[in-house]
């Protein structure tokens, strides 16, 4: 009898495995972690007009080598009531929208993982095909729709329903509407997962043991798809809170979200220190989301 | 009939709310009219205005060369990554290596895009390159978060494959590195192609981390298609709307066809075996 293979498979990776595990894990050093370090530096510097635009942190003259740290981009976030503005409306929109992807995903999950076999694999395909398009395309397929003279607005004027068009477009609302649509089938998917490995003999119980069905589902199913909500959320959660595309193209002068402004702050206003800082603060505001969502990841790829 | 359920209607009008809007893209693209909301006649002239214009085309081609290059190294990589968690136990860095892979999933591109950019800059100042930014940097950039996907697919089906095949094959003295590629890799190559072709999606897609990464000598579709959808609704981009949504729904329903046929193949081996 030979030994077991995950042993044979170390004895001969041993002096190689090294090299195997260094591969993946060194590009994705070099090419996500590290870079987060960069933004952090470049935070703690100043701008200037140069290329790049901004100062060096450390400065190395003849005898001296000096390091100079700013704190000002920081100050200067807390001190402008925008950036505070468009982090509470980030995170305000994002929760808004998460909780609407919940309420609609979970009862199409729930049908989806009841349905006769034959046709999950169906139903699987056409809630996730919107999401192998182009997701930019969809989002512009709502401003044809929400727009004053949009096809809302045409068909209800021409029933006689309004008089004048209802302003939808560059509100908050469409916003909101977009990350939804948008983001749907990433809710949807982790919550099928989930919901089809529930075992239907502890349903089978609590109907036995005389519990309706909706105090089952609140006892039952809701705290076992647990796992399922929380990386379903977090997949809309975090990725909308930095959403770019969706308030550019549907938001309004009203809608102020933070991967917008840092998307100015960079690219028209050309400050990298300020949109580095905005971006380490969101990172941080995210943090405790992005762990949450790694510890149910990592409990899945266990399992 | 029986009253459908809540969750049945729920799931109907979800996927109608899924759906309508593409449909209303699709419909629009054969407007004559150049307001793209109101109905003038069927037409198919956006589309050959699509096939004549220049710059289109071009980022059409420029996009699909960055995801083929893309996708394929992101299938390596995060191959690797997948069966180097899966396969190898314990080691130093397992936890460090997990958590690179999950976090790309739900970063903000944003700061990816942001990040990846001041590293470049950076690399070019202390090394010399990237020189100028362009399809390399997009193809490093894009590469790197599709491998976190890939390597998400490609686990979930390397913890399904039975260990007992590989235990077989080097019980009968193939070395480690034949047995993957001889044993291994065959078994998992629907996953390997599904992990492709969702990189190679996900590449074509990306407008945000691309536009922080690239420089003036590649543009890529999703950033013409950006710019011009900025400006408001075009129906040049009703018709490109509705040949990427065409292409889509037919590889999907290729590939379901097949997965159809090998589960149904499947099942009468199984019969096959249990009456012989």
């Amino acid at each position: 009898m030979s030994a077991p293979i995950s042993q044979r498979l170390q004895r001969w990776f041993r002096p190689r495995r090294g090299w195997v595990i260094a591969v993946p894990l060194l590009w994705l050093t070099l090419f996500f972690l590290l870079p987060f370090g960069i933004v952090l530096k470049i935070s703690l510097s100043e701008a200037a007009i140069a290329i790049p635009p901004y100062s060096a942190i450390v400065n190395v003259g003849a005898e001296t080598v000096s390091l100079v740290v700013s704190f000002s981009n920081y100050l200067f976030l807390m001190s402008d009531s925008l950036y505070v503005a468009a982090y509470w409306g980030s995170l305000k929109i994002a929760f808004v929208a998460t909780l609407a992807c919940l309420l609609i995903g979970y009862p199409m999950a729930y049908a989806m993982a009841r349905a006769p076999a034959h046709w999950q694999l169906v139903l699987l395909l056409l809630v996730m095909l919107p999401s192998w398009t182009s997701f930019l395309i969809r989002v512009y397929a709502w401003m044809g729709i929400l727009s004053n003279n949009g096809l809302i607005n045409n068909t209800l004027l021409w029933l006689g329903l309004i008089d004048s068009p209802i302003r939808m477009m560059n509100t908050n609302f469409a916003v909101i509407l977009g990350i939804v649509y948008a983001y749907l089938p990433f809710m949807i998917l982790p919550l099928y997962a989930n919901l089809t490995r529930l075992d239907g003999s502890l349903l089978e119980a609590a109907s036995d043991l005389g519990s309706r069905s909706f105090n089952t589902f609140l006892k039952v199913t809701l705290p076992l798809s647990k796992g399922g909500i929380i990386a379903g959320s977090m997949l809309v959660f975090i990725p909308a809170v930095g959403e770019y595309v969706i308030p550019e193209l549907l938001g309004g002068p009203n809608t102020v979200m933070i991967g917008k402004v840092l998307w100015e702050e960079f690219f028209n206003n050309r400050d990298w220190p300020v949109a580095s800082a905005l971006a380490m603060v969101m990172l941080a505001l995210l943090l405790i989301p992005i762990a949450l969502f790694h510890r149910y990841q990592s409990r899945e790829l266990k399992e | 009939m029986r009253k459908p359920s809540f969750t049945t209607v729920m799931l109907i009008l979800g996927l109608l709310f899924l759906y309508l809007p593409m449909l209303v893209l699709v419909f629009y693209s054969f407007n004559s009219s150049r307001l793209v909301t109101v109905w003038a006649g069927f037409s198919g002239r956006w589309y050959i205005e699509l096939f004549r214009d220049q710059q289109i085309l071009n980022a059409v081609w420029t996009s699909l060369r960055i995801a083929f290059f893309s996708a394929s190294m992101a299938v390596c990589l995060g191959t690797l990554a997948a069966f180097v968690m899966v396969r190898f136990g314990r080691f130093r860095g397992k936890t460090a290596l997990s958590s690179m892979v999950t976090a790309p999933l739900v970063m903000p591109e944003v700061i990816t895009g942001l990040s990846l950019l001041l590293l470049f800059v950076h690399m070019a100042q202390l090394i010399g390159w990237p020189a100028d930014r362009g399809m390399a940097t997009i193809w490093i950039a894009h590469t790197t978060f599709c491998s976190a996907y890939v390597a998400v697919v490609v686990s979930s089906r390397l913890r399904e494959v039975d260990l007992s095949l590989e235990e077989a094959a080097m019980d009968l003295g193939a070395p480690p590195v034949k047995t993957f590629f001889q044993i291994t890799l065959p078994v998992i190559a629907p996953a390997l192609a599904a992990g492709w072709l969702l990189a190679f999606t996900l590449s074509l897609d990306d407008l945000v981390i691309a536009s922080f990464v690239s420089g003036p000598g590649a543009t890529t579709l999703p950033m013409v298609v950006f710019s011009s959808v900025r400006l408001g609704v075009s129906p040049k981009i009703n018709a490109l709307a509705t040949l990427i949504i065409l292409t889509v729904s037919l590889a999907t329903f290729l590939a379901w066809y097949f997965m159809r046929r090998s589960e149904a193949k499947r099942r009468i081996a199984m019969r096959m075996q249990q009456e012989g």
